[in-house]
């Protein structure tokens, strides 16, 4: 066994540890479950923050390994949840499983967002830096700002679409429906989702969304991605394509937040496009941050932390958010700063002089 | 008629996104930080404003200059505490910090001063000018606003161009180990930057909720997320810039918001904004930047 153990990569056995943590994860909190130990409120956090752990995997992608900065990452969830919601409505006749028609719903959700991120893709990765990271946040406003405006119903003839600003359109009657019913309605966002979220569903797609994103770390693919991030360059020098890989990376990571848009949206009962916005970009961004550019197993453990941290400190009610700024910049601070950095180092060095004076003074004994 | 009432409405909202803009510029170019907390430090500005004039019941000019004092304080403070040991440290970890300060300034304010909006009375108090039987109206708010936006212009471009501290801020924003070896403080310089920048910030939120009178915690977050975008339009860290950005900002919305659609005036701004970059890179006015290999 222990043989076995070695031969394995420290890399491999790094990966294996992460997804032993979420499975354990899972099967103590549906163990918990099982003997009814869990609060109505704790179980209704368990599906957002497997899609949070989702979105923060996936930002990981662009932001730690392509180190591109995304501001507009929210975007992605939004058009993969609002097509899943779509998606699951229409087959609600055809496909009587709920969960065949969440898998598909995931399924469309993630190749619309995924091909989203590629025509953004196109402009956004010709930029750099702060300049790439506005263009995406615009990107993110202008989704937001043009769901707001789409009218989307079902009935016997099909989907009907409208569009607000686009001829006189007003309210959900322009979509002249039959009977059927109205999915998106404007501004109100998407009415009457079906609930078809579940914890397991959602682990399991936390548990896909592991297995792409470490599995393209440690590939080819993922070795000439971190290439092109440490420098453009020289990786161009060697013969790899940026624009492909960037372009690879963006993309996968713009479908994963698809898929995590369908599994949050399924979860509620309506849902407005506002819930998409600039501060859901960024909370992601600090859970990627906080949990260490580029390391998966970090991103999840900031993720699950940070989103209940607000909730536990519901106790404190008005002063909850107050206080995770106050932790947001004390953490940011003690982790970067150069005052904290020296300290940091002075501790090491006293914690190795200690062990010295320790191992000289035996070492003295038995001279 | 109507066109030039619309021209006149978007100057002025552009003037207010540019004086906003221009904190942003500012501080991008010397200390290389996206600072988040701007938007919010106008909120505080307005909030200042609106508790010196409806409850301690001191005239406008009174509130503006307090709002002024308040807030330079509070850039400062702020910088002192947040920014400053950061200073070497990698830019998301300034972002994040500076994100930070962003939900605390809303959340303190929400404390302060509760999540209901507040009506804000114009600190303006003169009538608003008809002319052509009063078929273009130009509002006294516009007018004080832009021209308040020329002589925030024309003092910064003298204070950079011709003052010591303005050319020891170019010098640091050029260079700061440099400029250190020239004998410039850099601390005191970038301090005197936030100062700037949250007092016009000040005078921008006062000017905002004049025209717009509902003051709640989140009033600054999308003005200042609109006027980041102008000063990254006009080329981040440039000065004329930003004042450029900034009104063409303002102009497009309103245009298109009129013109258009009102529910997607934001999405033809944003898109604006994404076919100005690919055309060029680094903005309008913003630096080429040649690489070397």
């Amino acid at each position: 066994m222990q043989k076995l153990l070695k031969k394995i990569s420290p890399q491999t056995r790094s990966d294996f540890i992460t997804y032993g943590i979420v499975i354990a994860a899972f099967v103590i909190i549906q163990l918990l479950g099982a003997a009814g130990l869990l609060t109505s409120s704790f179980s209704g956090l368990l599906v957002p923050i497997c899609a949070y752990v989702v979105m923060a995997v996936s930002l990981n992608l662009t932001v730690g390994i392509l180190g591109e900065l995304s501001l507009g990452h929210a975007g992605f969830m939004s058009i993969g949840a609002f097509s899943g919601v779509v998606a699951a409505a229409t087959m609600e006749a055809t496909v009587a499983s709920p969960l065949l028609r969440m898998i598909f719903a995931m399924i469309i959700g993630g190749v619309i967002a995924g091909g989203a991120g590629f025509v953004i893709g196109i402009p956004v990765l010709r930029l750099r830096g702060d300049y790439l990271a506005i263009v995406t946040l615009a990107f993110g406003e202008i989704i937001k700002n043009i769901i707001n405006c789409i009218y989307i119903g079902y009935d016997a003839a099909g989907l009907h679409f409208a569009m607000a600003g686009l001829g006189d359109v007003q309210s959900a009657e322009a979509l002249g429906l039959q009977g059927g019913k109205v999915i998106i309605n404007g501004p109100v966002g998407a009415v009457g989702v079906q609930k078809l979220s579940t914890f397991p569903i959602g682990f399991a797609l936390v548990m896909l969304t592991l297995i792409v994103v470490l599995n393209i770390k440690r590939s080819r693919t993922g070795r000439a991605i971190m290439a092109v991030r440490d420098n453009r360059i020289a990786a161009e020098s060697v013969g790899i394509s940026i624009t492909r890989y960037k372009m690879t990376a963006f993309i996968i990571s713009a479908a994963l937040a698809g898929m995590a848009g369908v599994l949050f949206a399924m979860n509620y009962t309506s849902l407005i496009a506002g819930k998409f916005n600039i501060d859901t970009s960024i909370l992601v961004l600090v859970f990627v941050v906080l949990g260490g550019m580029g390391n998966i197993r970090g991103s999840i453990i900031a993720t699950v932390i940070l989103y209940m941290l607000p909730e536990m400190l519901r106790g404190f009610d008005n002063l909850r958010m107050l206080i995770y700024a106050i932790v947001l910049i004390i953490v940011m601070l003690f982790t970067n700063s150069d005052g904290a950095k020296q300290f940091r180092e002075k501790m090491k060095m006293k914690l190795e002089a200690k062990k010295k004076t320790k191992e000289t003074g035996k070492g003295g004994e038995a001279a | 008629m109507t066109f030039l009432n619309y021209l006149i409405n978007g100057i002025s909202l552009g003037s207010v996104y540019a004086i906003i803009a221009l904190g942003y510029t500012m501080v991008y170019g010397i200390a290389k930080m996206l600072n988040f907390a701007h938007g919010d430090v106008i909120m505080i500005g307005a909030y200042i404003s609106f508790v010196v004039t409806s409850k301690l019941g001191l005239p406008g000019i009174v509130s503006v200059l307090a709002a002024m004092v308040v807030c330079t304080a509070l850039g400062i403070v702020i910088e002192r505490l947040a920014y400053k040991p950061l200073r070497s440290a990698p830019s998301l970890a300034v972002l994040i910090t500076a994100i930070g300060v962003s939900y605390f300034l809303q959340n303190t304010a929400l404390l302060i001063w509760g999540s209901a909006p507040k009506y804000f009375t114009s600190v303006i108090k003169f009538e608003s000018i008809k002319l052509f039987d009063g078929q273009l109206v130009i509002t006294s708010e516009a007018i004080v606003t832009i021209a308040a936006c020329i002589i925030i212009m024309i003092a910064l471009t003298l204070f950079t161009g011709k003052s010591k501290m303005g050319k020891a801020m170019r010098a640091v924003s050029e260079d700061k180990g440099a400029a250190q070896l020239m004998g410039i403080n850099v601390n005191t310089t970038i301090s005197m930057t936030f100062a700037i920048g949250s007092a016009l910030a000040a005078i921008a939120g006062i000017l905002l909720c004049s025209a717009y009178p509902t003051l709640m915690p989140t009033t600054g977050s999308m003005p200042g997320i609109k006027a980041f975008t102008a000063a990254v339009f006009g080329g981040i860290g440039s000065i004329p810039g930003a004042m450029i950005g900034g009104l063409l900002m303002g102009i497009i919305e309103i245009f298109a918001s009129a013109y258009m659609s009102t529910q997607l005036a934001n999405a033809v701004v944003f898109s604006v904004l994404i076919i100005v970059l690919l055309v060029k890179p680094t903005g309008l006015l913003g630096k080429k930047i040649s690489e070397k290999v």
